[in-house]
């Protein structure tokens, strides 16, 4: 049903530390990887190897150059996939009913039985979350690893989403952002956690932390302590001699 | 967005078919002549239906798009046009074979047609994704075309000549005013990373270097440097050959003229519709706004 529920009991979610991302991919990997052989349609790709190859991804990395006023330019890495918003516009646009948030989790799914690819949810998405695979005509995006988070198969510590799992700088966080207690809420509370463009209303319920203040460079040169060489012995003597031509 | 030939004959046709249907909902016509009309109203909207299939791609569920007209303005346009056709098919069977049952089917039909037409165009107004079609005017245009190509359709020139002046109006204010829409809705790269707070926001490197799905799909921009030429075919094609024609052409050559220039202007304005329209997840890859 695609009429959007009042209220979830939990809001499952992804936290980003774009301070710690270091846009090695690996969560694009390991999102590709596991969702090649579980939930749904496997990820398609389209002339892998030859000249114009193009494939499905829940998940992609962006590269950003940020240009402060009074300081040097940061590369910021930013990973980019679903946000599993409260109000999500690509669920209430879905003619079928494929398109669903749930109640209980707050997970935004498709359900692919009933998805006839008309492509309108991932016009409606404003982040790019939403991709058609071209192999299935199906619309596939980020499932949170819904077949990973409640599987009790996997050892405990496998039970989050693939991405957050591998990811090796510990920069993507899983948990519930409506219990204001959780440890995702309280690293976005301390990070001034921030939305993505929230002028459009649909109340993402994923969190990206700011890069952390960087250091002027006058202030904190870690070549200081070099920069001040006084020779001495010879080298102080031929200083001061060829110092007067 | 991408300019899909399936979308852009869905629109035009069924719109101007919607819109023909309408008028002989109200006004009718006897016997096999009737017929005929009725005939040419059901194909072209049936024709822009059947393209619109084309688009998706698993066609055979196609049935499931008439459970969520709650939400869904794509639902509710599956609704409108098969409860609109259904309604004028009885008034098509009393024109052609003279049963005489007045007119509330067609009347009722022709409601109908009106509001098929006003929800085939919501389905794009609704997106805050894409700026440029998020307004009045969307909706507008899209009932002005039908209005304007079902009489022009009919050869009428009394009221045909103000609905294409009003077409003519309504496009023009819907370009000029397209133009500010995206830097008017406030997103930018800044807003889209949240990086703002830092400072501003170039693209460094690409997620990827071969094209996607979101690329090919929404950040299409092939057509823009060649919009102001096509903005002079749609509105000369549209709007002005078919009012010369109806008003200087005599007898049944003025329909058939006029319809004609106005289905290709109606195609170009289509096609640059879609064209034209900027979807924000372009700020995502670079694309700033204008």
């Amino acid at each position: 049903m695609t009429c959007l529920p009042p209220k979830t009991d939990r809001k499952l979610g992804l936290v980003i530390d774009l301070d710690t991302c270091v846009g090695c991919h690996a969560c694009v990997t390991a999102c590709k990887g596991w969702n090649d052989q579980g939930y749904g349609a496997p990820l398609s790709d389209q002339d892998p190897y030859g000249a114009d190859p193009s494939g499905t991804f829940l998940n992609r990395v962006h590269s950003y150059a940020v240009q402060p006023d009074d300081n040097a330019a940061q590369i910021v890495n930013f990973p980019r996939s679903c946000l599993h918003c409260e109000d999500a516009p690509c669920v209430t646009v879905c003619p079928t009913g494929a398109s669903y948030k749930r109640a209980e989790d707050g997970i935004v799914l498709v359900n692919e039985d009933a998805c006839i690819g008309c492509g309108l949810c991932a016009w409606a998405c404003p982040y790019g979350a939403r991709e058609m695979d071209q192999a299935a005509g199906v619309m596939k995006k980020c499932t949170l690893c819904v077949d990973r988070i409640y599987n009790e198969e996997l050892p405990e510590e496998d039970r989050q989403p693939a991405c957050v799992r591998t990811c090796p700088t510990g920069a993507r966080h899983f948990g519930d952002l409506g219990d204001p207690d959780s440890a995702v809420s309280r690293l976005v509370a301390e990070r001034e956690g921030f939305a993505l463009m929230p002028e459009l209303g649909t109340k993402p319920v994923n969190r990206y932390l700011p890069p952390r203040k960087k250091d002027r460079p006058e202030e904190a040169s870690l070549l200081a302590p070099l920069l001040d060489i006084r020779a001495t012995g010879l080298a102080g003597w031929l200083d001061r001699v060829l110092g007067r031509f | 967005m991408h300019p899909a030939p399936s979308v852009i004959v869905f629109t035009v046709l069924s719109g101007m078919g919607f819109g023909f249907l309408a008028l002989m909902g109200l006004f009718g016509a006897s016997g096999w002549t009737g017929f005929a009309l009725w005939a040419l109203g059901y194909g072209l909207a049936v024709a822009g239906l059947v393209a619109s299939t084309f688009h998706l791609g698993n066609p055979q569920r196609a049935l499931l798009a008439f459970t969520q007209w709650r939400t869904s303005w794509l639902s509710r346009e599956g609704w409108a046009s098969v409860v609109t056709l259904g309604l004028l098919a009885p008034q098509a069977l009393s024109d052609w074979l003279g049963f005489g049952w007045g007119r509330g089917f067609g009347i009722a039909g022709a409601v109908g047609c009106v509001a098929t037409v006003f929800c085939t165009s919501m389905i794009y107004a609704q997106l805050r994704s894409v700026p440029r079609w998020h307004h009045w005017t969307t909706p507008a245009v899209f009932l002005a075309f039908a209005v304007a190509g079902g009489l022009v359709l009919a050869g009428n020139a009394v009221f045909g000549l103000p609905a294409l002046c009003v077409l003519g109006v309504l496009m023009a204010v819907q370009w000029q005013g397209g133009a500010g829409r995206f830097a008017a809705a406030g997103s930018s790269m800044e807003t889209a990373t949240g990086l703002g707070r830092i400072g501003r926001v170039s693209v460094f490197e690409q997620p990827h270097t071969g094209g996607n799905y979101l690329m090919r799909e929404m950040i299409f921009s092939v057509g823009r440097k060649h919009a102001a030429r096509v903005r002079m075919i749609a509105m000369v094609a549209a709007v002005m050959l078919p009012a010369l024609a109806l008003a200087f052409v005599p007898g049944p050559a003025a329909g058939v003229l006029a319809a004609g220039a106005h289905l290709l202007g109606a195609l170009a304005h289509r096609w640059l519709f879609f064209a034209e329209a900027e979807h924000v997840v372009g700020l995502y890859y670079g694309r700033r706004a204008g």
